[in-house]
């Protein structure tokens, strides 16, 4: 993938310097991410058995989402070196429209896990990520390995990165958003647009 | 596509298209690239192919098949070929050193050949001898063969080199291959192999149409899922550092 290379290679000394994240200070527990997880977990559950319209689903889901995914970093992240160039209202506008898509999309996945039951396995720091493993058990398939890698780094506890099976979310989405961003003739207004529609 | 983690059976196609693979075969992957994909103009017909074959052909099967069959029968039919290729699990992991997974398999094969009734159910997952499927691809990988490119077979799907050539290799593996049946039970394993892949189409097809058809670019998508999923699953955690957005993004 020579975007992602090329992404690698030039990213940090750009952007580190311009973006100063708050609130680096405390470090992580393995209690605070076993209990965000536990409580993601549960409001999914309560989501996706709750009974409503799917429309009124993949509402809940948007929140779910804002709630405990760091959302603007996971955004820019699938924009990739794009994020580079974007203007700050760009990118604000971008990022509102992505936490639509993403709640749409894996909203109506996980509805999949209805009726099925995720338990915490557990939580291990892997340098400055702490990831939780967990276990889906849908009714007659073998259990599916799902992780939620958790940091702190925004000011607050948020997941960052879900990998279910070895599938992980951020390299997913940044080869999806790259190959709409690509069909969008390289704006991201444009890209912003058709992921609102 | 089709494209299992079973052991499949024998294909006039498949043998061919392994002679392909073979002669690739020495071509290892550059160091710390995502995937190795030389063949990808090829592999991107292949796809478009594979697409098509879908729509018109899979994807219709697979919604009669899932509507007319009972989930009770289709399971029992998952169960055969699940069984049928439980000696060459065993074998291989005989051949990976896996010596707990090769006893564990030899009596789970032993369990549902007799309660189970030549395979029909699956008593001895409730006994605690589960699923531990494998695959020469992933005795390749034990011995520290490379993945090789990545490539898509028409048919049957996504699959790395090594993949490919131990799938070929699990069918002449497996002593029941060697078995001289009659038909119409000749048929059997061929059988249950497309009836398992029919099935899974239909169990996961909300996942398997929004791959295909609502992505940006279905080709890349699948490539990348496959081969991550497939890394998973060998426990191959030599590109599976974790992906740290913040350092990345922010440098911290």
């Amino acid at each position: 993938m020579n975007d992602l290379t090329l992404t690698r290679r030039g990213f940090a000394g750009l952007l580190g310097a311009a973006v100063a994240m708050p609130g680096a200070a405390l470090a992580l527990t393995d209690a605070q991410a076993q209990k965000l997880v536990t409580s993601l977990v549960a409001d999914i559950q309560k989501t996706i058995n709750s009974g409503k319209s799917t429309s009124a689903i993949l509402k809940d889901f948007e929140s779910i989402f804002d709630r405990y995914a760091d959302v603007p970093t996971i955004a820019r992240f699938s924009l990739g070196v794009a994020a580079r160039s974007a203007s700050a209202s760009e990118l604000r506008a971008f990022t509102d429209a992505y936490s639509g898509y993403v709640a749409d999309k894996y909203g109506r996945r996980f509805q999949e896990f209805k009726g099925g039951d995720i338990k915490i396995k557990r939580v291990k720091a892997e340098g400055k990520v702490t990831v939780v493993q967990s276990t889906a058990d849908l009714r007659g398939q073998s259990p599916v390995a799902v992780d939620f890698h958790i940091s702190d780094r925004s000011g607050s506890p948020k997941v960052f990165n879900v990998i279910i099976e070895g599938i992980n979310m951020l390299t997913t989405e940044r080869t999806e958003i790259g190959s709409l961003l690509d069909k969008a003739g390289g704006s991201v207004s444009k890209l912003t647009q058709q992921l609102k529609s | 596509m089709l494209n299992s983690r079973r052991a499949g059976w024998r294909s006039a196609g498949l043998a061919l298209v392994t002679a392909l693979a073979l002669s690739g075969c020495t071509a290892s992957s550059p160091p710390g690239s995502e995937f190795n994909d030389p063949y990808e103009t090829a592999n991107r017909d292949v796809h478009e192919f594979n697409k098509e074959f879908d729509r018109m052909v899979f994807r219709p099967v697979s919604r009669a098949y899932g509507t007319v069959v009972p989930g009770y029968l289709r399971q029992r039919l998952n169960n055969i070929q699940s069984h049928f290729s439980l000696p060459a699990d065993t074998i291989n992991a005989g051949l990976q050193g896996r010596g707990e997974n090769t006893v564990h398999n030899f009596f789970r094969f032993l369990v549902n050949t007799t309660v189970g009734v030549f395979g029909i159910f699956d008593p001895a997952t409730s006994m605690g001898l589960e699923d531990r499927s494998t695959d020469f691809g992933e005795t390749l990988f034990v011995w520290g063969a490379g993945e090789g490119a990545y490539v898509e077979v028409p048919l049957f799907g996504p699959y790395t080199q090594r993949a490919l050539v131990g799938e070929v290799v699990d069918v002449f593996l497996n002593p029941l291959s060697f078995i001289g049946l009659d038909a119409p039970a000749s048929y059997i394993p061929a059988g249950t192999y497309v009836a398992e892949a029919v099935d899974y189409r239909y169990e996961f097809a909300d996942t398997v149409d929004g791959v295909l058809y609502e992505s940006g670019d279905s080709y890349a998508q699948l490539r990348l899922i496959y081969l991550d999923n497939r890394r998973f699953q060998l426990g191959d955690t030599s590109n599976a550092a974790a992906i740290d957005p913040y350092e990345e993004l922010y440098g911290e």
